[in-house]
């Protein structure tokens, strides 16, 4: 069974975002072992990007926070190779193509396979796209993780039907960042998606509060929270620590119950 | 691979958000470009009020002063709005409306595509929001304020380099949020298909009048025709109805800003590397990490890291050429053409005219060579007397 399964194997999942090197590659390997402590199922890594269009002002600034401190796609790895000295947690990668294109797509997931990165997600690469990258990523034993809108409609079939590791369900119109109220009709896409495959749905954006959290893993596998956490990272820098555990503990504790 | 491609370039790098609305778009667009009503609306549009068919203005006095080629201007800054923008931006607004949608989003960096979006929405009684970066609101300020007359909201994109760059970024993150109502009227011909198509379809009326008209005037095809590049859209609309003419040459004139020995400039074809932004894969400045560069040029309309895939795919299948021009060497363009044939050209069209300026002596008196003058120049002459030291205000 691959990780990712594993982690969706006891109950319902909660996977915490952060950006590698917001504020620094130190305090990022610190957070990722305090999240994995707090009862985190995944962790997803965002390798910053300097155009992030995807994503609200918290997690640009965040982009930009780390770009400006000198993290490189070398930098991130750097910090997974010293994550996987201690931990076996799932890792997935979020990041856009242009970092990956650059880089080399051999040599990126031949890296990924080398430091057991179990999945990425690339939110500028549709599925129309994808195929400059899927077999390399497969090859590499990477998952390549699908996102899902509320405006995919009839693509949902296609999309679920060759989804891998999670499919990743958008929950709101827009980019990434912390909603009041979430109003798509989650429940009827998820349905949508479990037709057209097995694999677990995580529905992510927008999600901040317990409450959110224990709502959207009713109707789910597990929840995907961002921009809340870069927050806090952004609030206390590198003393964020303590900060992070709790609020880790504190949503997986109410998406675990749901 | 995926739809629109130009060789290896262009394609649909975008949000899955955004991917029913572009196939609708792509169905739509398919559809009208075939269908007599749309063509023959838009066709009144162009003549009763963009003016069209824009000029071919003889250069006499630059012919006579270079010495060689004769010089032709295609006066795209006699359009309504006073620069080519208008033509795409007709086209798709006129789309937009057809499909109906009821409010239009736009990017823009000098202003130009911006006041032509404002301005079709106020014909159309459209909704209208323009994105423009910081920088360029402070330096076009003059525009700001037009496309605001014309009833358009516009908002100042403090991210990133707070230029045109960071204005698409948060255009298509706007579209993003509200995509049922709002159509996203891209001013060149990049982004995720079938934007690059669409945009160089409706541009190239440009070359396509440019070219009837040469031949009756010449009686020959031009050895050469010369626009401009950013993102590339009056230069594609020059340049369309001559590729197949394979004795014209296609020159594209990019921006060198403060040279390409320094870090300033926004010369993405001497420079730049193959990437993916912007929905599309093309040649981007960027850094060794595949990091967006900041890029610098004089004119707010080609301060763009990218260039559209069409263009990639002309210039790496031998097709078309581009070639850098400073800042210095298009400012004594824009005042040469001034004093020279009494046009103030937009700074950005002043690329174009500095490089005729260079290889016009060098050409035979039997041949014409034809410059795109993309817009008039009203938006920068404050830009350009404080670059020459002079303090006006606007």
């Amino acid at each position: 069974m691959s990780r990712i399964k594993q982690a969706f194997s006891n109950g319902k999942a909660f996977i915490p975002f952060l950006t590698a090197g917001d504020p620094d590659a130190d305090s990022t390997v610190k957070y990722i072992l305090a999240m994995q402590r707090a009862g985190a199922d995944i962790v997803e890594i965002g390798i910053p990007f300097s155009d992030p269009t995807a994503e609200g002002v918290v997690i640009q600034d965040a982009n930009i926070r780390a770009l400006s401190e000198g993290m490189t796609t070398d930098g991130v790895f750097d910090i997974v190779k010293r994550v996987r000295q201690k931990s076996d947690i799932p890792l997935v990668f979020l990041t856009y193509l242009n970092p990956v294109f650059h880089y080399g797509y051999d040599r990126f997931f031949a890296k990924c396979k080398d430091l057991q990165v179990d999945g990425i997600i690339i939110p500028d690469m549709p599925f129309e796209e994808k195929g400059e990258l899927a077999d390399v990523a497969e090859n590499n034993g990477v998952d390549l993780i699908s996102l899902i809108a509320p405006t995919s409609e009839g693509r949902i079939k296609m999309i679920a039907k060759e989804a891998k590791g999670y499919v990743y369900a958008v929950s709101s119109m827009g980019v990434t960042g912390v909603r009041q109220n979430i109003e798509t009709d989650l429940e009827s896409i998820v349905k949508a998606i479990r037709r057209a495959t097995d694999i677990p749905v995580a529905i992510g954006f927008g999600i901040s509060t317990p409450e959110q959290a224990a709502k959207m893993a009713k109707i789910s596998d597990g929840v995907i929270v961002g921009s809340a956490i870069v927050k806090i990272i952004e609030k206390y820098g590198r003393d964020a620590e303590q900060e992070i555990y709790d609020y880790t503990c504190k949503m997986k504790q109410s998406v675990y119950n749901a | 691979m995926s739809k629109g491609r130009y060789g290896e370039f262009g394609g649909q790098y975008i949000s899955e958000t955004l991917m029913n609305e572009l196939i609708r778009l792509e169905e739509e667009y398919e559809y009208y470009k075939k269908d007599e009503g749309f063509n023959r609306e838009l066709a009144d549009l162009l003549k009763n009020y963009a003016g069209r068919p824009s000029l071919l203005y003889y250069a006499e006095r630059m012919t006579k002063d270079l010495g060689g080629a004769k010089v032709y201007l295609k006066r795209e800054d006699l359009n309504h709005t006073g620069s080519h923008k208008i033509n795409n931006v007709l086209g798709q607004v006129l789309l937009a409306k057809k499909i109906g949608k009821t409010r239009v989003i736009a990017e823009t960096g000098a202003g130009q595509h911006g006041v032509a979006t404002a301005t079709v929405a106020a014909l159309f009684g459209m909704e209208c929001e323009i994105f423009m970066g910081k920088v360029d609101t402070d330096r076009q300020a003059l525009n700001v304020y037009r496309m605001e007359l014309l009833g358009a909201k516009v908002h100042a994109v403090t991210s990133g380099t707070q230029t045109l760059k960071d204005a698409v970024n948060e255009t298509m993150r706007e579209w993003t949020k509200r995509v049922s109502d709002t159509h996203y009227v891209l001013g060149s011909v990049m982004g995720p298909h079938p934007f690059p198509m669409m945009v160089r379809d409706f541009q190239s009326v440009i070359g396509k009048e440019a070219k009837e008209e040469i031949l009756q005037r010449e009686g020959k095809l031009p050895a050469a025709v010369l626009a401009c590049v950013g993102g590339g859209s009056n230069a594609i609309g020059m340049f369309h109805a001559f590729v197949p003419e394979k004795g014209v040459k296609l020159i594209g004139c990019e921006a060198a800003g403060r040279g390409l020995d320094t870090n300033m400039h926004a010369a993405t074809m001497a420079k730049g590397t193959v990437g993916v932004f912007h929905g599309m894969k093309s040649y981007f400045c960027q850094d060794e990490n595949g990091q967006i560069a900041p890029v610098y040029s004089i004119s707010a309309g080609l301060d763009y890291p990218g260039i559209g895939p069409e263009h990639a795919y002309l210039r790496d299948s031998g097709r078309a050429t581009y070639v850098p021009v400073t800042d210095d060497e298009a400012v004594e363009a824009f005042e040469y053409l001034a004093r020279t044939e009494g046009i103030i050209c937009a700074i950005e069209s002043a690329h174009a005219v500095a490089h005729a300026i260079k290889i016009a002596p060098e050409m035979s008196k039997d041949d014409s060579i034809i410059v795109c003058l993309s817009g008039r120049g009203d938006k920068d002459v404050a830009a350009i007397a404080r670059y020459r030291g002079v303090n006006i205000y606007e």
